[in-house]
C-alpha cells in the first residue's frame, strides 16, 4: 500500500487514535478509585485542620469518622433537610451556581459537627471569588455558635506572595476568638480590613498588602455564608435555652 | 519457591546481533548526561527546569515523569516508524506523547498526590517539552527500537541529573533543607545565617544552570565552540 495516499494516512490516523482513546479510557477508569479517595482524604484534612486537628492523607478518615459528631444539611430557610444526602457530599460548587441560575431557593448548606475534647465545633465550608479564581476554606465556630475557633483556606491561583498569602498560617491564624455576631446578637461577619484592623475589633482581621481583591473576596464569602447558617443557629440557641428552663 | 531450571532450545542465529549494552548503545545512554545533555549543552527544556526546581521532591518525581515519558514514546515511535505517514509524523509523535503524559499525570494523581498538586500544569507542558519531540525527530523515526529506548532514558536522566543538581542547591540554600528535612542546623540560624529568599525564585534556577554550564565546560573542553 502507498504509504503517502490519502486513504493511508486516514486510516492510520483513525486506527491511532482509537487505540489511544481505549488506553487512556481503561486507565482513567481504572485509576478513577485511587484519586477519588485522594480528593476526599484531602477534603476531610481540611476540614479537620479548621479545628485544630492535623493530620495525614492516611489518617485523615479515621480522624474525621473519630471527631465528627453530626452532618447536617441545611435548606435556604436554615431548617435541616434529610433527603439521603450527607454534607460531605455536598458541592458547594454546585451549590452557588444555583443561585446564578436563580435557583437560590434550592441551595444547600452542608454543616458539619465535631466533637474534640468533649467540646462542640460547628465547621462551615466556605466558598467564593478571588482574584484569579475560586477561593474556598472552612470556618470553624466554637460551641456558642459565635467564637471562631478556627478557619483554613485555599485558593487555585491567587498572586504568590500576595493573594497567595490567605493559605498561610499567618493568616488563618488571625481569625481565632474573632466573632461573628455583635453584643446584642447581630449577625456582622467576620472582615478582611484593609490597612489593619485594630487589636480590639473583634470582628475584623487584617488584609493581605496587595492583595486586595482576594481579601474583598474573603470578606464576601464569609459574609454571604456564615449568614446563611445565622438562622439555624438562633433555633439551636433558641433550644438550648429552653433546656436549660 | 521452584528452583527448576527452564532449559529453552537454543535460538536460530540469524544475523550476529548487536548485544543491547554494545559500545555504541552504552554511548547513547552516557552522551546525553555529559557531551550532549538536553539542558546544558542544547539548552531544551528550560522552562520546566526553572519551574519546578523549588524543592527536590517535585523535581524528582519531574525527572522521572521525564524519563519515562521521554524513553517509552522513542520507543513506541521507533516501533511504528516504517508505518507512519511522513505527511502527519508530528501529528502522530504528538499523540504518542500526549498520551503518555495523560497516563503519568494520572498515575501521579493516583498515588502521590501531593505532589501531583505541587507540580500542577507542568506535568502536563511535558507533552510541549522540547527535549521529547527533538529527540523523537532526530533519533527514533531512524533507529531500532532497542537503541531509540536507551536513547530516550539517556537524555531523561541527563535532564533528571540537572533537574536534582539545581533543585538541591535551590533547597538547601532556599529553605535549608533536602528532600524537606532540615539540614541547616538552628544553631545557624541563631548566629544569624538567613535562607537566600532569591533561591526559592525562579532566576535562581537559571544562575544555577549557568554555573553548571561552566564548570561542565571547564572540565570538557570539546564542548567549548571554536572561535
Amino acid at each position: 500500500m502507498n504509504k503517502n495516499s490519502n486513504k493511508y494516512t486516514f486510516i492510520f490516523a483513525s486506527v491511532m487514535v482509537v487505540i489511544v482513546a481505549v488506553l487512556l479510557s481503561l486507565a482513567a477508569i481504572g485509576l478513577g478509585p485511587y484519586q477519588a479517595q485522594n480528593v476526599k482524604a484531602e477534603k476531610m484534612q481540611d476540614i479537620l485542620s479548621s479545628i485544630g486537628v492535623i493530620s495525614d492523607a492516611g489518617q485523615a478518615e479515621k480522624l474525621f469518622n473519630q471527631h465528627i459528631k453530626e452532618q447536617l444539611v441545611l435548606n435556604s430557610k436554615g431548617q435541616p433537610v434529610t433527603n439521603g444526602i450527607t454534607a460531605f457530599d455536598v458541592d458547594l460548587k454546585k451549590e452557588l451556581d444555583k443561585v446564578r441560575t436563580g435557583k437560590a431557593d434550592e441551595q444547600l448548606f452542608p454543616l458539619f459537627v465535631f466533637n474534640k475534647d468533649a467540646k462542640l465545633y460547628y465547621v462551615i465550608p466556605v466558598r467564593g471569588k478571588g482574584l484569579w479564581g475560586p477561593i474556598w476554606g472552612y470556618v470553624a465556630l466554637e460551641g456558642d455558635r459565635n467564637t471562631v475557633y478556627g478557619a483554613s483556606f485555599g485558593h487555585k491561583g491567587e498572586t504568590p506572595g500576595l493573594g497567595a498569602e490567605i493559605d498561610t498560617e499567618g493568616f488563618e491564624k488571625q481569625f481565632a476568638g474573632k466573632k461573628i455576631l455583635d453584643e446584642s446578637g447581630n449577625f456582622v461577619s467576620v472582615k478582611v480590613i484593609k490597612g489593619g484592623a485594630s487589636p480590639e475589633d473583634a470582628h475584623g482581621v487584617d488584609a493581605i498588602s496587595g492583595g486586595t481583591i482576594t481579601s474583598n473576596g474573603v470578606s464576601e464569602m464569609l459574609k454571604r455564608t456564615l449568614a446563611s447558617y445565622v438562622p439555624y443557629f438562633k433555633t439551636v440557641d433558641g433550644k438550648e435555652a429552653q433546656a436549660k428552663l | 519457591m521452584s528452583t527448576e531450571v527452564v532449559i529453552q532450545p537454543a535460538k536460530k542465529v540469524k544475523a550476529p546481533k548487536e548485544p543491547l549494552l554494545s559500545a555504541r548503545n552504552k554511548k547513547l545512554l552516557k552522551d546525553p548526561i555529559n557531551d550532549g545533555n538536553p539542558i546544558t549543552v542544547q539548552v531544551l527544556g528550560i522552562c520546566s527546569a526553572l519551574a519546578v526546581t523549588v524543592q527536590m521532591k517535585p523535581s524528582i518525581v519531574m525527572a522521572l515523569s521525564v524519563m519515562a515519558v521521554c524513553a517509552f514514546s522513542n520507543f513506541t515511535i521507533s516501533l511504528i516508524r516504517n508505518a507512519i505517514p511522513n505527511r502527519i509524523r508530528i501529528i502522530v509523535q504528538l499523540v504518542v506523547v500526549a498520551a503518555l503524559v495523560i497516563l503519568v499525570d494520572q498515575v501521579l494523581k493516583a498515588f502521590v498526590y501531593d505532589v501531583s498538586k505541587q507540580l500542577s500544569v507542568f506535568v502536563g507542558l511535558i507533552i510541549t517539552n522540547c527535549i521529547i519531540m527533538g529527540r523523537l525527530e532526530a533519533f527514533a523515526m531512524g533507529n531500532k527500537p532497542a537503541p531509540a529506548l536507551l536513547d530516550g532514558i539517556g537524555n531523561g536522566v541527563g535532564y533528571g541529573l540537572i533537574l536534582v543538581i539545581v533543585s538541591a542547591v535551590r533547597e538547601l540554600f532556599g529553605s535549608g533543607k533536602l528532600m524537606g528535612f532540615q539540614v541547616v542546623p538552628d544553631a545557624f540560624y541563631k548566629m544569624g545565617y538567613a535562607n537566600n529568599g532569591l533561591a526559592i525564585l525562579p532566576p535562581m534556577a537559571l544562575i544555577v544552570v549557568g554555573i553548571i554550564i561552566w564548570i561542565q565546560r571547564s572540565r570538557n573542553t570539546k564542548l567549548i565552540e571554536p572561535k
